[in-house]
């Protein structure tokens, strides 16, 4: 069939079968369930047994508690899993001597850092889906719809897309793996956390400003402090969930509550995020083949037109 | 086949590569000759489209490595010098993985892999994991992986190196049949001694300069590598020795344990008169032998006194 051959090129295909024969990869699907079934655990035990007034009924609002919880928990190990899969993609191509021959076959440079990419990801959402079992415990007190569980789902790929095209670029960036690895690591530790800090921060000041200056806050402004959190994976889920947490984010204390938020966080995200994603695989694609790159830097000085076709060609 | 004109590589401030030129003809064996980090493995990079050169040009069947990489990638096979397998694959699959990357469809590779693990004697070894497989057998698995699009070229970067004296053979007798083949193969090696019966061109090159290059009988004589006679007797060795010192184009005499080596300029006509000479002495002669001189003698001397024009 043709779509299939489409879909599955060889590189794809390889990348699948080395996935699945290693004892690694079923290994870490075990770990990883069992961590987030240990905090689904912890969690209806934390609550039902440890509570102030005693055992207690896990209701539909505590159900929906814990899928916030399980939803930050997963969030947290996509951050770590992400980097440390698709960091050594090329390198470790390079390290085992491998990527020379790749490169010398006919797959385009896109081809190879797409497919690799993309057997990456699949694996991490086989992961994230092997975790679905886990939420049935929150599905069987209610309290959350399923359409919220999907949004979540798609946020995770959003996420994992977005560290994993990261973690291809520095890949190729970095001869060793480990140093795409640990880059990549303080490239999720940028979004994940100092986003964050940041908007604490500079909400802080802009609170003082406000209060110094004692103006009344004019209906329906903003502070533009807000979009520092529409880039935080954190920030961007919990307005998934929570539909008015984005004007809440965006309101100053003491703002009116008529104030609207410019941009849902979640929204926000995605928009910035995959220009980042787009940006980060354009880079991966034009440096995996280190004549590709400099070649178009001859060209340049030397014939610019030919030199744009054939490098559009090598890509 | 492969042309290569006014090559250079700079890596900042070093020179790989200094203004190398050399056409290799189609069907053509070049051995390519010189020290570590002379440059040879630089040059089949550039050639193999993975690295460009700083200036000139290189160029595989009419197509630029850099304007056209892709058509050059189609015609070439290349075995780099240092290679890692993936651990996971089948001899099977590793074949059929690189057979679809370069776009062969899966009936003609289920074809195509049999023979070429034939041609590299693996047969038998089909359906055993890459990781399980030997040094020697990797390299030849790594060949099969070169021929499997048929390319014209094959660019070999050490294909030898760390193999033992019998899976040299083995990969001689294989390259041996790609030359039957009609393959244009360049091939850099330590074996290049055992290979000089294929070997058409050798290129010689030192310190990123090709310092001599040609046929290799050409090079041979033009360097006048002389000939070496061994000589072993039973007893008087000493006496022997004394003696070829007087004869005509005797160029010098050496005695070890193993017995007279006499470096002689002569023709075979005078040789043989020589032999005459030796036997009229009465000295008890076990063997009068003219020792091969070879690649090695001939790249020895060569890279002794560094580029030579």
């Amino acid at each position: 069939m043709n779509w299939s051959k489409a879909l599955i090129n060889p590189v794809i295909d390889k990348e699948f079968r080395l996935r699945m024969r290693s004892k690694r990869s079923m290994l870490s699907v075990l770990l990883y369930v069992l961590a987030l079934g240990a905090i689904a655990m912890g969690f209806i035990y934390l609550f039902l047994y440890l509570g102030q007034r005693g055992p207690q009924r896990f209701d539909p609002q505590m159900s929906q508690m814990m899928f916030y919880v399980l939803s930050f928990a997963q969030l947290v190990l996509i951050a770590f899993m992400a980097p440390a899969l698709t960091a050594g993609v090329i390198s470790s191509e390079r390290e085992k001597q491998t990527l020379s021959m790749l490169l010398t076959t006919q797959q385009s440079s896109a081809t190879i850092v797409l497919s690799k990419l993309v057997s990456a990801l699949s694996f991490m959402a086989l992961i994230v889906l092997a975790t679905l079992p886990v939420y049935s415990i929150v599905f069987l007190y209610g309290g959350i719809s399923p359409k919220q569980l999907v949004s979540v789902f798609i946020f995770y790929l959003f996420v994992m897309l977005l560290l994993g095209s990261l973690g291809v670029m520095f890949s190729t960036l970095f001869k060793r793996t480990i140093v795409a690895i640990i880059v990549t690591y303080g490239a999720g530790l940028i979004i994940f956390l100092v986003t964050g800090l940041l908007y604490l921060f500079f909400m802080g000041i802009e609170q003082r400003n406000m209060y110094q200056s004692g103006q009344p806050i004019v209906p329906g402004s903003y502070s533009w402090v807000g979009y520092l959190l529409g880039l935080n994976p954190a920030g961007a889920m919990m307005s998934l969930f929570n539909p008015s947490f984005s004007e809440q984010v965006f309101m100053l204390r003491g703002g009116s509550l008529n104030s609207k938020a410019p941009i849902e966080l979640w929204l926000e995200f995605f928009i910035v995020y995959s220009v980042v994603i787009v940006l980060a695989l354009w880079v991966a694609i034009r440096n995996i083949r280190p004549v590709a790159r400099r070649k178009r830097k001859v060209k340049i000085s030397a014939q610019p037109p030919q030199g744009q076709e054939t490098a559009g060609n090598e890509v | 086949m492969i042309e290569i004109h006014n090559l250079s590589k700079k890596y900042g401030t070093f020179h790989a590569l200094k203004d190398i030129s050399l056409h290799i003809e189609k069907g053509t064996v070049f051995g390519f000759v010189g020290p570590n980090g002379a440059g040879k493995s630089t040059t089949m990079s550039i050639l193999a489209t993975l690295m460009l050169p700083t200036s000139g040009v290189a160029k595989v069947g009419g197509y630029d490595v850099t304007q056209h990489p892709k058509e050059v990638r189609k015609r070439i096979g290349y075995m780099p010098d240092f290679f890692g397998v993936y651990d996971q694959l089948k001899s099977t699959e590793y074949l059929h993985f690189y057979g679809a990357s370069y776009g062969i469809p899966r009936a003609e590779r289920e074809q195509l892999i049999p023979q070429l693990l034939e041609l590299v004697n693996l047969s038998d070894k089909a359906d055993t994991y890459v990781d399980s497989l030997s040094r020697g057998m990797k390299q030849r698995l790594c060949l099969a992986r070169c021929l499997v699009h048929d390319p014209d070229v094959l660019i070999l970067d050490e294909p030898a190196s760390g193999l033992d004296p019998r899976a040299r053979i083995e990969m001689r007798e294989i390259l041996k049949e790609l030359k039957l083949m009609g393959k244009t193969i360049i091939i850099s090696s330590h074996i290049l001694p055992e290979l000089a019966e294929m070997v058409d061109e050798i290129g010689v090159i030192e310190h990123g300069e090709m310092v001599a290059q040609g046929k290799v009988a050409d090079i041979q004589s033009r360097l006048r590598v002389k000939k070496v006679i061994h000589i072993r007797t039973l007893e008087r060795e000493e006496e022997l020795a004394e003696k070829l010192r007087d004869e005509l184009h005797v160029t010098s005499v050496l005695t070890d344990n193993t017995g007279v080596h006499v470096h002689y300029s002569g023709d075979d006509v005078q040789q043989s008169a020589l032999l005459r000479q030796v036997v009229s002495w009465e000295i008890p002669i076990v063997s009068f032998q003219e020792a091969q001189s070879n690649l090695e003698d001939v790249f020895l001397e060569i890279t002794k006194g560094g580029p030579r024009e």
